[in-house]
């Protein structure tokens, strides 16, 4: 019942703000109502026993990448935006693709729905197997045992991406 | 855990949300942000699974998409700083470089 309660106030905050988020003129605005979103679906993480994963979500997306996005915002002079078309011209397609999306999601849930009791768990299953105690040590157990080669590769990405953003936003000399 | 139905359906949602925002947004910075949208939707369906099937690995692979999130934004919000930089603009119609 808690479970069900947290889940559903969490869920409902960041569906709406995620709305207001897309529909907002302003970008702050849109920034601070994506950052409510993040923190919701921290929520959810928490919720769902991921502890270590509920901490980085805070640290880094909220405190880290949102940041950027401020910092960005206020270095980009917005006020002329303000006053213009908040949409582009595009609403046709997007109402297309999103009609597309939901009919994909729609058979894949239709489909599962049908495939109750398969090796597949269905829409209602409850948990089949259980995660270890000590969140955060068994995601470095994994992290650091089988998956160390992507972790590796991973660090090399984040510093291609670093040189790149500092020679991209650097001045020409 | 409540069924994992539940879980897809929201982060079916945020990802359409996002894919709204990708597609009508005119401004850069916020079709950047809808980005971070969808990745975190996909996030959601990642740890939702690694809990149903007791299984670390979902949480593994949210991580790694975090610091691809964390990566992209950093080289998108550099591209549009030069870019402001030299054109007074992060209207993504009026990005027509390319055009002619």
């Amino acid at each position: 019942m808690l479970d069900k309660v947290i889940f559903y106030f969490f869920a409902a905050i960041a569906v709406s703000s995620a709305a207001l988020m897309v529909t907002r003129r302003n970008a702050v605005h849109s920034a601070i109502f994506l950052i409510t979103t993040l923190l919701a679906t921290a929520g959810i993480f928490l919720q769902l026993r991921a502890e270590f994963i509920f901490i980085v979500q805070i640290i880094l997306y909220v405190g880290g990448i949102m940041v950027l996005f401020i910092f960005v915002i206020m270095l980009v002079n917005l006020d002329v935006a303000l006053h213009q078309l908040k949409f582009a011209r595009q609403k046709w397609v997007a109402l297309v693709v999103v009609l597309a999306l939901a009919a994909q999601v729609g058979v894949m849930f239709w489909t599962t729905g049908k495939m109750q009791g398969q090796v597949w768990p269905g829409l209602n299953a409850a948990p089949v197997g259980k995660l270890p105690p000590g969140n955060a040590e068994a995601v470095a157990q994994s992290l650091f045992g089988t998956y160390l080669l992507p972790f590796e590769i991973a660090s090399v990405l984040l510093l291609v991406a670093m040189i790149g953003a500092v020679v991209m936003a650097k001045k020409r000399a | 855990m409540l069924p994992i139905g539940n879980y897809l359906f929201l982060s079916m949602a945020l990802f359409i949300l996002g894919v709204i925002g990708v597609i009508t947004r005119r401004n850069v910075i916020v079709v950047l942000m809808s980005i971070e949208l969808i990745l975190n939707a996909v996030n959601i369906n990642l740890v939702a699974f690694s809990r149903l099937y007791g299984d670390v690995a979902g949480q593994v692979f949210a991580l790694f998409i975090i610091a691809d999130a964390a990566a992209e934004a950093a080289v998108g919000l550099g591209i549009i700083i030069a870019f402001f930089r030299n054109h007074e603009t992060v209207l993504a119609d009026e990005m027509d470089l390319l055009k002619w």
